[in-house]
């Protein structure tokens, strides 16, 4: 794989994680969302496997495994299951509409590449060049949480501000060390499978998965 | 050897979580973690005396790494633990006895706490900075359903709050941790041993100033979320209110703390790399911002159980405070802070749970003449909020007052003149609230629930040993100041 063809895969795989992040505002149906979630996983799990083959490196590779096997298709397993037993199938009025979502998601685009100006400077080299995607991700992920109030789609915004971190952690370093990588997969799966049983005793108690049966809790 | 006793440190809870897991809950597995947590003591005093003599004890090719800081947090968290945990024993049978809850959630309850402390335990003791990310992760994940032990639509709306708010706001220091990373591969560091504690402070002079500014504002935010500091508190009035109560007494006396640890390490590494003064009007904006919070939403406060963890915020608040300030004397007296508050909350919020059970609510209107109707439960509570609030001979009087010292001494008087004045509201407040429930005629029947002799007997302790320390704190002066020397360098 020669120096300029990697580079544009390389673009190409972090592009597809921004552009998946922006499908996931833009759709209402909920699984159309957690299908652009498991693409974004894909993604992210090819910049692992371009980092790897790129550096000759068996650690990257193997994350990227474990990156595909767990954003790519367990994480939306579980989030497609908890949509299929809700019997709900749509974000039904986010608080901010959609197509104001999408400019407040483009205006974090711009944020995400000023904030991360000296992490650039510090090494400007295709992958440090690409580290913006990767908080813009989060950002977006961040804004999910605060305006969608379906559990689904919160749980969706956890996971894009999760994505948008790993894709920074692998553009500027190759990805954190092997035991911590292996300690945040288990965590970041393991609060998902919590949020699933949570989802499922709060419909048994509500009868919903609105998030705005959530207001016995106050001062 | 002493490579080994600093692993069976997370190993002796999660051995107890092991069997309790296997046999489940019953009246011999249920004094496990006590005795895990007096194991966990045990180790940690010894630790502590080896490596006051003979310095930091390594294990694990660096992986962990116990220094006076880790010792001390070490102890704080068996303290603690044991607290919690000895009282859970009788909290737990109560609740079976009332039917709040079955044997598959008294069982769930025993691995968990486990975990929880085992967590704890595993990120104080990790030189890898990563790994403490993990561990702080963990603390959420293991705690997420014991928020929601009673299963409630309350406690089940607090334990998502604080899954999402928790796992989000932590994500938040992952970017930040791997920022730091990144700009100590490129000061040279390389592998696993880049994300060291050790290696970072070696590197500090180094790291890139640019980087680790955006890096440590993402710390500050991320483990400030778990630390409850301002504006990131949001979750924790809810979860501590709803958590059963040697759950809440765990949260609020060492959870918090231990979030705040890891902001500690990053202080020693961001002091050189950026000057003092950077994390410093970070801290206290968010101590003032804390402290102001807590004593506006206690003036009127009508839960007792909400009212210990605003309490909580206020306390954190005053250790952000002092860790800003940042001289020997501040820092000592934030460990200690931490120390006295955790025994003291934990004795809080247990004597809060026998309240719950004998009266059958949290709201403070529901309550009255408790130290009438309930000389034990009444005194310790009250005895507690006494310690929380800061009288001598409570610790907390000590580590106030050097705080408050220390600050005039470092130029940041007007700050210390702005959380006293907060301080003075805080205690007008509680002290109105703690009144109507302590004093007076009991309102209902004396019928009810009898807190156990051992339940009694533990509390007393844990109240017995803040006032000691507040006296005089020479069991533990010289590893106080050890650790201190850690954060000052």
């Amino acid at each position: 794989m020669s120096d300029t063809v990697y580079v544009q895969l390389l673009d190409l795989a972090a592009g597809l994680v921004l552009v998946c992040a922006f499908v996931a505002l833009w759709r209402r149906g909920l699984v159309a969302i957690v299908r652009a979630l498991a693409v974004q996983g894909v993604a992210l799990a090819a910049v692992a496997l371009l980092l790897g083959l790129h550096q000759h490196d068996l650690e990257t590779i193997v994350v990227a495994v474990l990156v595909f096997s767990l954003k790519g298709v367990v994480i939306p397993r579980v989030l497609l299951r908890i949509v299929s037993s809700s019997g709900e199938s749509r974000e039904v009025e986010p608080l901010v509409n959609v197509p104001a979502s999408l400019l407040a998601a483009a205006g974090l685009v711009l944020l995400a590449y000023a904030t991360t100006r000296n992490v650039v400077a510090l090494d400007p080299s295709p992958e440090t060049r690409a580290i913006p995607i990767g908080v813009a991700v989060a950002l977006i992920g961040f804004f999910a949480l605060a305006t969608r109030r379906k559990a689904v789609t919160q749980i969706v915004g956890f996971l894009l501000v999760d994505n948008g971190i790993a894709l920074v952690a692998f553009l500027a370093t190759s990805g954190v060390p092997l035991v911590v990588e292996l300690g945040v997969a288990l965590d970041v799966l393991l609060a998902v499978l919590i949020l699933q049983v949570l989802v499922s005793r709060m419909r048994t108690k509500f009868g919903a998965m609105d998030l705005d049966q959530l207001r016995e809790l106050h001062d | 050897m002493w490579n080994t006793l600093a692993l069976l440190v997370p190993a002796f809870p999660l051995a107890a979580a092991a069997v309790a897991a296997a046999a489940g809950w019953r009246r011999s597995t249920a004094w496990l973690a006590p005795t895990a947590a007096v194991a966990v003591i045990a180790d940690g005093v010894a630790l502590s005396v080896r490596v006051l003599d003979h310095g930091p004890v390594t294990a694990l090719n660096d992986l962990v790494r116990i220094d006076a800081l880790s010792a001390f947090m070490i102890l704080v968290i068996g303290l603690v633990a044991f607290i919690a945990t000895a009282y859970g024993v009788s909290y737990i049978r109560a609740e079976l006895d009332h039917g709040h809850t079955d044997a598959a959630g008294a069982r769930i309850y025993g691995v968990l706490v486990c975990l929880f402390v085992a967590a704890m335990l595993a990120g104080v003791v990790a030189n890898n900075l990563g790994v403490l990310w993990v561990a702080v992760e963990a603390t959420t994940i293991s705690t997420a359903f014991l928020v929601g032990h009673r299963r409630t639509r309350a406690s089940l709306e607090a334990s998502w709050k604080y899954t999402v708010i928790g796992s989000v706001g932590v994500a938040l220091a992952f970017l930040g941790t791997v920022l730091v990373y990144f700009a100590s591969r490129h000061a040279g560091g390389s592998g696993q041993a880049a994300l060291n504690w050790t290696a970072l402070v070696a590197e500090a002079p180094r790291l890139d100033p640019g980087v680790m500014r955006l890096a440590v504002g993402m710390l500050v935010l991320g483990y400030g979320t778990k630390v409850g500091l301002a504006p990131m508190h949001t979750w924790l009035p809810d979860a501590h209110s709803q958590a059963p109560a040697p759950v809440s007494a765990l949260m609020s006396g060492v959870l918090l703390s231990v979030a705040f640890y890891a902001l500690l390490r990053y202080k020693v590494i961001a002091d050189v790399t950026l000057g003092p003064g950077y994390l410093r009007g970070l801290l206290v904006a968010g101590a003032l911002l804390s402290l102001t919070v807590a004593a506006s939403l206690l003036i009127a406060q009508r839960d007792y159980k909400r009212l210990l963890a605003y309490s909580s915020i206020e306390h954190m608040g005053l250790i952000a405070l002092g860790t800003a300030i940042g001289s020997p004397l501040a820092i000592s007296a934030a460990l200690l802070h931490i120390l006295g508050h955790g025994i003291a909350k934990a004795v809080a919020f247990c004597s809060s749970g026998e309240v719950l059970l004998a009266e059958g609510t949290t709201e403070i209107t529901g309550v009255r003449g408790l130290l009438a109707a309930r000389p034990l439960v009444g005194g310790t509570f009250g005895l507690a909020l006494i310690a929380v609030l800061g009288f001598p001979p409570f610790s907390l009087f000590a580590s106030e007052l050097a705080i408050a010292r220390a600050g005039v001494a470092d130029g940041l008087g007007w700050a210390v003149a702005i959380a006293l004045v907060l301080l003075l509201v805080i205690f007008a407040a509680v002290v109105g609230h703690a009144q109507h429930m302590l004093l007076g005629e009991p309102a209902g029947e004396l019928e009810g629930h009898h807190t156990p002799r051992a339940a009694g007997a533990v509390l007393v302790a844990g109240l017995l040993a803040a006032a000691v320390l507040g006296v005089s704190i020479w069991p533990i002066e010289r590893l106080l100041h050890a650790a201190a020397r850690v954060v000052t360098g």
